[in-house]
């Protein structure tokens, strides 16, 4: 059961991919057996224009005449928050920043809770990605869980892109110098309520191989951290939010938290702020 | 005639510096046109060859926006120029910028490519503190304009008309000559938006469809079902129906002159006297729609070419093209020239009035168009339906519903080709017979190339539910119809138009035509649509303009006073797809992007046909540089000469250009940000 989840959430990236891998290759028609006119036709020679070529263009002065390979760097933070319950206020972040053009593009996540003065769940990733498709980069690099607990080193390979009906999407598969293997998936979308009021179902999910107690981590589907947020943009670069969050652990990580007398999930209410540069 | 603002207490219009040094440093700086330099939008009385010009920053404010824009004599927009035609004119111009290049590019002019004016092609910019001197032949006469072609100058203020004198007397002539130019104002950095747009691509939008605004949709779609429906179509494809415009009201004030709105710029008449209007659209990325109520307005010349006159209520003038209409006013009284942004999100606004300090009433603006499946390059399907249902013909080449085609050509009966089998026939074959029965005489310039489309289309549809006469737009499809296949990335073959040209002896047609054919472009990171059914729109005067109970001009009604000069058909089609991905906000042709792409060489004099097909839904200004653009409209040799052509989003039309200017020209889309993300290619005339 555990394998099969985690055989699908590491399928799932490959499955998220649409049919995109077309490219150039669609210059070439494939042969469709159909009419039986197609025959008599010879193969349509597609050519462009302006096709790339091998001789360069002397430019005046070696000036292009525009710069289309800018480089641009963001940073969001999606989550920036507190979470209020009965049980104890926590505060969490999660964010992430790009540096790059078109393509290729220096990833930088980082998310992270603290709880009682205690850094967990912290996670930090850095990743290159490249663009393979209309909305999907491939992501890989490595990731690190730094906070209060053991240090975890991780490879890491994703897909991370824009999937049908506009929701985001990341799913990425790491696998640990111990040959542990894992996996994350994410998913949020926005529901417009007005254009700067908008409403954000968003979920993360974690899936591990193996249990690693120590980090409170159990084999299969192993914690989620899901929340609902209405923000105001008050401008698109600053938005305000109230949200109801749940973060909690799930099967085998349910009873390692439970034997180590931990919270195993709660449902909060929560303010925070959306931000970007 | 300086107009008090009514929010700035009289002061006018802008160029107050504040500081003492930077208002010494302004008296120290020889500025030689002010003294006679006639108030914005008046054409200086008499024409000059020689000119003077210095290109610096100056600190401008309009409505609360400063900004120390590039820009000539500290005026935005810069002086109009006035020339006349067969003088050689002499400019120079002096880059006082303190740190940056410039360069002044002579918008639809035809001269040498050594002076166009753009860095890297004809020339290597002007550094800071020099002075390059433009001299060439005036060789053409009407409504221009110029602007800088070096970085991101003209977006913030580097832009001015261009009016040349015939050098016979102008049928059109009148009483009252103003330049009418329209751009738009932001204190926001162009790279900024850029910077913004690629992090969020609908970062300046703020009206996209929400949940309050469903029930007014479900009202207009008939249900609450059917909006919906048409919602999850659109954020299947990941698109949004209210893409209009990428940079909007938000940020941009509108101009007019270089007047905010609230500034009202006017000009004078006398009741009953003839007014020219120059309208020149000299935004960065804005297309206006553009009335005076109460007015008729009669179009008489498109890009600086005289046309026949068209009366109409309004009209849509894309990025760079430039329209001279002519009104006559009767009743002493103020007539408001309205010019509202494409998307809605704001106007500029101006008053034709008796006397001065007199103003009009401004009508509200237009509710703000909504992409269809028409702009998806869908042809006429319903929102919500998919490609998946339709009767896609590679599996019945039958040809059943010929009269689906319904062209409005003259003796294009649609009984004439009904019951050919084309199975039967190796394509060319019937081909031959539909140039003989049907299309020859169709007075357009499609001589040559339609036929190929006609069979392609045909033989690979069924046509039922495709009429592209029949959809929502209600326009008369003029001549191409529906003439190209359906482009299907999955049956790519159906796109045969591009091997059939090539065994098409045709005998006594004009010669074989050569073809330079893309193919479907690819989806990839650069593009992210496919217009499976571009339909002919040069009847349709734009999203957001049709049906409005209004005469609004569209391209099929320009027709040139005097035939073209080159008669020739085209030896060569270039087919060329817009293609783009707004999500990641790339912008390019066949879904390349400039800097992965090759030039376009042109031979010397050889007569070509560009086939524009827009696979983005928005509009597209195409500019050539250097060269006439002659838009095959269905007027056949009085085919209108543009330097600017729209492509209408899911559409598809052609133009001839004959490539009689040696040299390195730019080709490229005229909304800045798009060409600056790579809609933009080098072409080579050797």
């Amino acid at each position: 059961m555990r394998r099969a989840l985690l055989l699908a959430a590491l399928l799932l990236p490959a499955t998220a991919l649409p049919a995109q891998a077309r490219s150039e290759a669609t210059t070439t028609p494939r042969k469709t057996a159909t009419a039986t006119t197609r025959k008599t036709l010879p193969k349509p020679a597609y050519h462009a224009a302006d096709a790339p070529t091998n001789a360069p263009v002397a430019y005046v002065g070696g000036m292009k005449p525009v710069m289309d390979q800018g480089r641009y760097f963001h940073g969001i933070l999606d989550q920036l928050e507190g979470r209020y319950a009965p049980g104890g206020t926590d505060f969490r972040w999660d964010g992430e920043a790009w540096y790059g053009g078109d393509y290729n593009r220096l990833w930088l996540k980082s998310e992270g809770t603290l709880e009682h003065g205690r850094l967990h769940d912290g996670d930090h990733e850095l990743l290159y990605s490249r663009a393979v498709s209309p909305y999907w980069n491939v992501q890989a690099g490595v990731r690190a869980d730094i906070d209060d607990g053991p240090t975890r080193t991780w490879g890491a390979l994703g897909v991370q892109g824009l999937a049908l009906y506009q929701f985001e999407f990341q799913a990425t598969a790491y696998v640990s110098d111990r040959g542990r293997f894992a996996s994350r998936i994410e998913g949020s979308y926005d529901f417009l309520l007005t254009n700067r009021l908008i409403l954000q179902p968003q979920a993360e999910f974690n899936l591990y191989t193996r249990s690693d107690p120590a980090r409170q981590v159990g084999a299969g589907l192993s914690d989620v951290d899901a929340g609902l947020r209405l923000r105001y943009e008050i401008w698109r670069k600053f938005a305000p939010y109230v949200a109801v969050s749940y973060a909690g652990y799930l099967t085998q990580a349910r009873r390692i938290v439970h034997d180590q007398h931990g919270e195993s999930g709660a449902l909060r209410l929560t303010f925070g702020v959306r931000s970007w540069f | 005639m300086l107009i008090p603002s009514r929010n700035r207490g009289g002061l006018s219009r802008r160029r107050f510096v504040t500081g003492l040094g930077a208002g010494a440093a302004m008296a120290a700086l020889p500025r030689p046109l002010h003294a006679h330099t006639p108030a914005a939008g008046q054409v200086p009385p008499v024409a000059r060859a020689r000119w003077d010009l210095r290109v610096g920053r100056a600190r401008i404010e309009i409505d609360r926006k400063v900004l120390h824009a590039p820009c000539i004599g500290g005026d935005v927009p810069g002086p109009v120029l006035r020339w006349r035609e067969n003088d050689t004119v002499c400019i120079n111009v002096t880059n006082t910028l303190a740190d940056e290049d410039t360069s002044i590019h002579w918008h639809g002019l035809r001269l040498p490519a050594g002076m166009d004016g753009v860095p890297g092609l004809s020339f290597a910019g002007i550094p800071p503190g020099q002075t390059f001197t433009y001299r060439f032949p005036v060789t053409q006469s009407g409504t221009y304009w110029y602007h800088s072609h070096s970085g991101m100058q003209e977006a913030q203020g580097l832009y001015g008309a261009i009016v040349i004198d015939p050098p016979v007397p102008d049928p059109q002539a009148c009483a009252r000559d103003y330049v009418i130019l329209l751009s738009e104002w932001t204190d926001v950095p162009p790279m900024d938006m850029l910077s913004n747009l690629k992090m969020q691509d609908d970062y300046y939008v703020f009206r996209q469809r929400t949940l309050a605004s469903l029930p007014r949709e479900a009202r207009g779609a008939g249900g609450t079902l059917a909006a919906l429906k048409d919602r999850l179509a659109w954020s299947r494809m990941r698109m949004a129906a209210t893409d209009i415009a990428d940079v909007t009201g938000v940020i941009y004030t509108y101009l007019l002159n270089g007047h905010a709105p609230d500034m009202n710029w006017s000009a004078l008449f006398s009741p009953g006297e003839r007014v020219r209007l120059r309208f020149i659209n000299a935004a960065s990325m804005t297309f206006f729609d553009i009335r005076i109520p109460g007015l008729e307005m009669l179009v008489v010349a498109a890009d600086g070419n005289a046309v026949e006159p068209v009366p109409v209520d309004e009209f849509r003038i894309g990025v760079a093209e430039t329209y001279d209409v002519i009104v006559q006013p009767k009743e002493a009284r103020a007539y408001t020239l309205f010019a509202q942004s494409e998307d809605r999100t704001g106007y500029a606004r101006g008053t034709l009035a008796p006397q001065p300090g007199m103003s009009g009433p401004i009508p509200p603006m237009d509710p703000r168009p909504v992409r269809t499946m028409v702009d998806m390059g869908m042809g006429d399907m319903k929102p919500g339906s998919s490609m998946k249902d339709m009767p896609m013909a590679d599996h019945a080449p039958d040809m059943q519903a010929p009269h689906g085609h319904s062209h409005p050509m003259p003796h294009h009966e649609s009984s004439t080709m009904e019951g050919m089998d084309m199975t039967d026939h190796a394509p060319h074959a019937p081909m031959s017979d539909m140039q003989a029965t049907t299309l020859e005489p169709a007075p357009h310039g499609h001589d040559t190339s339609m036929p190929r489309h006609e069979a392609g289309a045909m033989e690979d549809m069924n046509m039922e539910n495709m009429h592209p006469a029949g959809h929502g737009h209600g326009m008369p499809m003029p001549e191409q119809g529906m003439d190209e296949p359906m482009h299907h990335p999955r049956t790519a073959p159906m796109h045969t138009h591009g091997a059939m040209h090539h065994d098409m002896p045709a005998p006594g047609m004009a010669p074989v035509l050569e073809v330079d054919d893309p193919g479907p472009p690819p989806l990839n990171v650069e593009n992210q649509n496919i217009a499976r059914m571009p339909t002919d729109r040069l009847a349709s005067p734009g999203d957001g303009l049709e049906h409005n109970g209004r005469r609004v001009l569209n391209y099929s009604q320009l027709r040139a006073t005097r035939p073209g000069s080159d008669p020739r058909p085209p030896t060569r089609e270039i087919i060329m797809h817009l293609t783009g991905n707004m999500e990641r906000y790339i912008w390019g042709f066949n879904g390349r992007k400039f800097s992965e792409s090759g030039p376009i060489r042109l031979r010397r004099n050889e007569r070509v046909r560009f086939t524009l097909i827009n696979d983005t839904m928005m509009e597209h200004p195409i500019h050539l540089h250097g060269m006439w653009s002659e838009l095959e409209n269905g007027q056949g040799a009085y085919r209108p000469y543009k330097h600017t052509l729209i492509s209408q989003p899911g559409s598809k039309l052609s133009y001839l250009v004959t490539a009689d200017a040696p040299g390195l020209w730019a080709y490229h889309c005229h909304l800045m940000l798009h060409m600056e993300t790579g809609m933009f290619r080098t072409v080579i005339v050797e």
